[in-house]
């Protein structure tokens, strides 16, 4: 079959999809975005959430046939739709934020150019990524919740991430990471 | 295998009544699951999520009309005062993912008897919506769970939302697993007390091959409140009248050993879990009866 | 063939400061891992390609009688079909020490899951329904799953006609490795204890359960060759095995890291490799291979389930007078590390403690259960879980404190191993136990709050179970020991080739080592070791692959140590070769050059007094420098196979724990509230990686205490929960706080004084756990991981 959507505010066409498809399997073999992990495809780990129609999901368990029509931000879009979010709430003034960004890379030039959203940039100062293989799930799902609870506790921060299995980090960086970038968001608002 | 994508609740029932072995999806949360792993192959997959009204709920007198797909997140956002045992359940559920795509019509359609919906449905009072090109009807909850995963719906029926009794008294939702999050229920229970009909209504997960009440517990409890004028005194229940709802509802449990946990295990935490809930939910009424004589 | 998408690419890092080592620079991957660029090894995509796709056998253990393809090879859409007979060579087994594994099953499969024919299609859903349909015969024999089966005198042997090197000292076939250790005199040291304590001991079997499943691309070559894109611990120790099985010359298997999802150990072992490779060149295309978590958790070993019998004895004044001790391991139907596991389970089984007088004894075991292996601790972490329970048991004995109790009998520098080998650098057993024991206590009550019981704090978090009902606090220590690198006269080595150049107008050096980054931050470290010998900022990394030798394994918390040892040396190379360069370009013009001792900092050669000599941009000119050499740490020697003796390990690592638990006692259900470490780690060489390290490992070890099991049926030897639903690991609403209070007391022998510091954290983490949860519960606990029907006294079934 195929299927239509937006992916990270482009529209994308699917063809010759197989009926058991999922998102996840659609979006990396046949999309070329293998950011969404695939380690559970069975929604135990998060590796795969990306946001559907703005909302968190596992997408190994949402039917490709599913998203036809819909909007899905994946981890690869995840620097443009926070730099949308910013423009939208902020009229594009966040020059602090922007500023930290560029002085963070500094030390980790090897995206050069590469443009973060605070939450990614976050991950990587804190020590949050390791095999990294979590990561894009975590980032959307810290993402999501960073828009939703500017400052959240650390209680707040476990419960939102309690769907997103990390077997490296014991988790204390990813905790550092997501509070690092509450406070960058903050004093940049 | 064909994916059926239809636009209306009307396309669906007739799509349903076509090919009655298509198996419905909304959320995907256990379909995708048996799909992944090759454990289902079903002829037709017929995705649901393009009918809106199964996302919406509406508040009424007596109950509250919760359809089938409204996701596990919403419940517990906005129903939190109305089903305060569901949405106790629906916190309980996975994780935040799968709250924000799973419903109850799933936790129904799938009756397994691990689904956190169940015991929370069965104390507060629930009826299901469901129907087919042959008309609607209500199964009370009751009489839903026919088997370890079975229900009384017919192959061409659809479940289209639960019609949920509005709490009229403090609900407790408890579950054992044995993860702090993301974990599937070793045993639940669910306990609502019905201040105007002056009744508990239970519900035990995972503890039996179907979701159960505990029955003679319920009423075991009732006649003890009824005869000790708990209702109108505000006293405290008594530990050997709460020692002895919470050894009934264990001994409701027909549970079995797997890899989750022993059935002597299930059947334990159960009573711990029925003795706790009646605590909460008869604290939390004495404190409602204290304001609202206070008030007076 | 092209290049698939995926392909690593040279990774270049620059830095503002000096970023060389004792810096916590950032991860040079960082940025692609946190923009979804990063390949991991299932990402690997190519222009039409395949899916391969494994048939596992659904038995444990039986003979097979008939296999039958054809249905599967008639299904539209499948290229190829390959059993055993399909195999090109003689050589149809691997393994990494004993080559006992068939690569497809031959007329035996003797684990439930072992890996019976694979299927290329051009889909995933046909590979598998095409695989369905390949219909296997199986009688089923009856099955090995624990000693008393395996050693009974009518036991059938797993592995028939054995010609292995421990097949001669084995007291039963179906013993893969036994190691014992006697020292001192037992007997007579037994008279000298006022307290004895026995226990009995069981460790489960661990996963795992890194996210990244198994997965590869193999690529057919023009040559007749295959080049494989993978996710390893070890590329040589792969090629090795791969290319005798597929009749080719180790230089025509290509071999290239992919990214790697973790590893913790499960990587050792080979998995899709070989099956990948015969599959692309059976078709003559590309052949991808991804596990799913179901086929994840029969598609590499586990750490070895263990029983423990210990014996320790004290004299009323804390003093240890004696251990013994047996560890029957089962190592499943395959050898994979089993032996060298029992090397260190029997050498490292008296812990971080000082006893003369040992009598040790270490198997492990050939069953139908899954394959065990490798796992972070290796060995280590079983008999740790033991002998700190029996540690708190003494102490308990003799009314002394747990913590006094283990520093008064702490080794130190100098202790004599039970091995015979002295203990020639630091181990500040005491002082760790005394640091982690000196951090401030978590607050009590942490749960309450002004609006109630926070659940998220309390056992059973948010499923509403408590209050705060039933809910019992509890404090444990522990602490434990770990060998750094491989033992027991292995050949230990790594390689890394230096080059330094000049691009765009600066030096730039680049690393290219075979070592697998498996998320540990090897890429990162290497990257500073190389800033600080050579004074660069810019440094590349190459992609590791089999054009440079090998780097060993990433594992034994060695990477550090040798491959770190081996970029060190060979920038000292470079660095020897660039100043003389230097000394022949400029050595005229300074005397300097020749009299005094030079540095490079900062992009320029420097006298140690600080004088700017030239830049290097000077020296080099149009020149590289470029160096790849071996490098070895001091060698190690066998165990004596009758006494055990031997300097057998390179290094020891040290790790204490202070657990604090909550346990709502009345549903045996656990919170930890808190897991303080302290380590030694010699020198940090990446802070911030050094503390991800230790907390990741101890999160291994809380979940392995409290709820990771495989939980194998007895009767058939099947694995009954093969799935991230069942097999569950920690959650971030299940870690605790995790404070860390690192030591650096160099040892003189490791580069930079560094000490391997991955593994030790996952062996005491567990057992402070089990005391704190003995302590909250006052039960005995001999088993881990405790569960909650172990704490209610509702283990046994009802029927």
């Amino acid at each position: 079959m195929r299927v239509n959507f937006t992916v990270n505010g482009r529209p994308q066409e699917a063809d010759d999809v197989w009926e058991g498809e999922s998102l996840l399997y659609v979006l990396r073999e046949r999309l070329g975005l293998p950011g969404s992990k695939n380690a559970c495809e069975q929604g135990e780990c998060g590796s795969c959430t990306v946001r559907l129609d703005g909302v968190p999901v596992c997408s190994c368990l949402v039917a490709a046939g599913q998203v036809e029509g819909r909007e899905v931000v994946t981890v690869e879009g995840l620097a443009d739709y926070a730099k949308q979010r910013s423009c939208a709430s902020d009229a594009c003034g966040t020059s602090l934020q922007n500023a930290q960004q560029w002085q963070a890379k500094g030390d980790s030039q090897t995206g050069e150019g590469t443009e973060l959203s605070p939450v990614q940039q976050a991950f990587i100062d804190a020590g949050a990524v390791q095999c990294g293989f979590c990561t894009p799930g975590l980032l959307v799902a810290a993402d999501e919740m960073l828009e939703r609870n500017p400052t959240p506790t650390d209680a707040d921060i476990r419960e939102a991430l309690s769907g997103n299995l990390c077997r490296c980090t014991g988790y204390e960086k990813i905790m550092d990471a997501v509070r690092l970038a509450a406070a960058r968001q903050g004093e940049a608002v | 295998m064909d994916f059926l994508r239809p636009a209306s609740w009307e396309e669906a029932l007739a799509a349903k009544a076509e090919h009655p072995t298509a198996v419905p999806i909304a959320g995907g949360t256990d379909v995708m699951v048996e799909i992944n792993f090759d454990h289902r192959r079903p002829e037709y997959l017929m995705d649901l999520n393009r009918i809106g009204d199964l996302c919406e709920w509406e508040v009424g007198e007596e109950s509250v009309r919760l359809g089938a797909s409204v996701p596990y997140t919403k419940i517990m956002e906005n129903l939190r005062a109305e089903l305060p045992g569901l949405a106790l359940a629906s916190h309980t559920v996975a994780s935040p993912q799968i709250r924000n795509r799973g419903g109850v019509g799933g936790n129904l359609g799938t009756a397994s008897p691990a689904g956190d919906a169940h015991p929370a449905l069965l104390a507060a009072g629930a009826e299901v919506e469901v129907e087919s090109v042959r008309g609607v009807r209500r199964i009370p909850i009751d009489a839903f769970y026919t088997g370890v995963k079975r229900n009384a719906l017919a192959p061409d029926e659809l479940i289209r939302a639960v019609h949920v009794k509005k709490a009229d008294g403090p609900q407790q939702f408890s579950k054992v697993g044995t993860r702090n999050a993301m974990v599937i229920a070793v045993c639940a229970f669910g306990l609502a007390l019905h201040p105007r009909t002056r009744t508990v209504r239970t519900g035990i997960g995972s503890a039996a091959p179907t979701p159960v009440r505990a029955k003679t517990a319920e009423e075991f409890l009732n006649a003890a409140l009824e005869e000790g004028g708990f209702w109108d005194n505000g006293k405290i229940i008594t530990p050997s009248v709460a020692k002895q709802f919470a050894d009934l509802c264990s001994a409701a449990c027909n549970p079995i050993d797997d890899v989750r946990g022993t059935a002597s295990y299930r059947r334990h935490a159960v009573g711990v879990m029925a003795r706790r809930t009646l605590t909460w939910t008869w604290e939390s009424y004495r404190g409602a009866r204290r304001t609202t004589e206070g008030a007076a | 063939m092209s290049s698939p998408n995926g392909t690593p690419t040279k990774i270049t890092q620059g830095s503002q400061t000096k970023g060389g080592i004792g810096e916590s620079t950032l991860r040079p991957d960082g940025t692609l891992k946190v923009t979804g660029e990063f390949a991991y090894s299932s990402d690997m995509w190519h222009e039409d390609m395949l899916w391969g796709q494994i048939l596992r056998s659904t038995v444990a253990h039986a003979e097979i009688v008939s296999i039958d393809t054809s249905e599967a090879l008639a299904t539209p859409g499948v290229y190829a079909v390959l059993t055993y007979d399909d195999l090109p060579t003689d050589v149809k087994n691997y393994g990494l020490e004993i080559q006992d594994t068939p690569v497809l099953a031959h007329g035996k499969v003797r684990h439930h899951g072992e890996p019976v024919a694979v299927v290329a299609a051009d889909h995933p859903e046909t590979a598998r329904r095409a695989a369905a349909k390949i219909k296997v015969d199986y009688r089923e024999l009856p099955v090995i799953t624990d000693e008393a089966s395996a050693t009974a005198p009518d036991a059938i042997l797993v592995h028939e006609n054995r010609d292995d090197h421990h097949a001669g000292h084995v007291p039963h076939p179906n013993i893969v490795h036994r190691q014992p250790i006697v020292r001192g005199d037992v007997a007579q040291a037994r008279k000298r204890a006022d307290v004895i304590v026995e226990g009995e001991y069981t460790f489960g079997m661990q996963d795992q359960a890194f996210l990244g499943p198994e997965s590869g691309l193999a690529v057919p070559e023009e040559d007749g060759g295959v080049h494989l894109y993978i996710a390893t611990q070890w590329l040589h120790s792969d090629l090795r095995q791969i290319a005798p099985v597929l009749g080719l010359p180790e230089d025509k298997v290509r071999m290239t890291l992919s990214g790697v999802g973790g590893a913790f150990g499960g990587r050792e072992d080979l998995s899709m490799q070989i099956h990948a490779c015969l599959l692309a060149l059976r078709t003559g295309k590309p052949v991808k291979i991804v596990y799913n978590r179901f086929e994840s958790f029969f598609g590499h070993v586990h750490r070895h389930p263990a029983k423990l019998y210990y014996e320790h004895g004290a004299t009323r004044d804390g003093k240890l007078t004696h251990m013994k001790c047996r560890i029957v391991l089962d190592g499943g139907a395959y050898a994979s590390a089993s032996p060298a596991v029992v090397g260190n389970a029997s050498s490292l089984s008296v812990g971080p403690y000082v006893i003369d007088d040992v009598d040790i004894e270490a198997i492990a075991l050939y069953t139908n259960n899954p394959p065990c292996g490798a796992m972070r601790g290796f060995g280590a972490v079983q008999a740790c879980f033991a002998y700190e329970a029996q540690m708190d048991k003494l102490a308990r004995e003799l009314g002394m404190d747990p913590v006094d109790f283990r520093q008064l009998n702490a080794m130190e520098q100098g202790t004599i191993m039970p091995t015979g080998q002295p203990v020639d650098s630091p181990a500040p057993v005491a002082e760790l136990l005394r640091r982690v024991k000196a951090m401030p206590m978590p607050p009590e009550r942490q749960w309450e709050s002004s609006e109630g019981a926070d659940l998220r704090e309390l056992p059973g978090g948010l499923s509403n179970t408590t209050h705060g009902e039933g809910v019992v606090r509890g404090v444990g220590y522990a602490v434990g020991i770990k060998n750094v690198g491989f033992s027991e006269g292995f050949d230990d080595y790594s390689t890394a080739k230096v080059r330094m150049e000049v691009v765009g107008g600066e030096p730039v050096v680049t690393v290219h080592t075979a070592m697998a980054e498996v998320g540990q931050g090897g890429v990162t470290v290497h990257a500073q070791i190389a800033r600080t010998e050579l004074g660069v900022t810019q440094v590349t990394i190459h992609p590791a692959n089999t054009q440079v030798g090998s780097a060993g394994s990433t594992s034994a918390s060695r990477q550090t140590y040798v491959t770190g040892g081996a970029v060190k040396n060979a920038c000292e190379l470079v660095r020897e070769k660039v100043l003389e360069i230097g000394r022949r370009k400029f050595g005229t013009y300074h005397p300097a050059w020749d009299t005094a001792e030079l540095l490079l900092e900062g992009g320029k050669v420097v006298t140690d007094g600080g004088e700017v000599l030239a830049d290097l941009v000077d020296v080099l000119g149009e020149d590289a420098v470029e160096v790849e050499e071996e490098w070895r740490h001091r060698p190690t020697e066998p165990f004596d196979l009758r006494t055990g003796q031997g300097n057998g390990h390179v290094q020891y690592s040290f790790a204490a724990h202070r657990a604090v638990v909550e346990v709502d006692t009345e549903l045996g259900l656990v919170k930890v509230i808190e897991l303080a470490c302290a380590q030694d780690v010699g020198k940090a060489l990446n802070p911030l990686s050094v503390l991800g390290q230790i907390q990741g490992g101890t999160t291994q070890g809380l979940g392995v205490a409290v709820m990771e099991e495989i939980i194998v049926d007895p009767k058939t030897a099947k694995v009954k929960n093969p799935s991230f639903t069942d097999y569950l690991i920690p959650t971030i609403l299940d870690t605790p706080t995790i404070p860390v209070d690192v030591l650096e007391l160099a040892d003189d022998h490791a580069p930079y004084g560094l000490r391997g510091v991955g593994e030790a954290p996952t062996l005491s983490s567990t057992p402070a756990v089990l005391a704190a949860i003995r302590n909250a519960t006052g039960l005995e606990l001999n088993r881990t991981p405790v569960r909650p029907e172990h704490l209610t006294g509702t283990s046994l079934s009802e029927a």
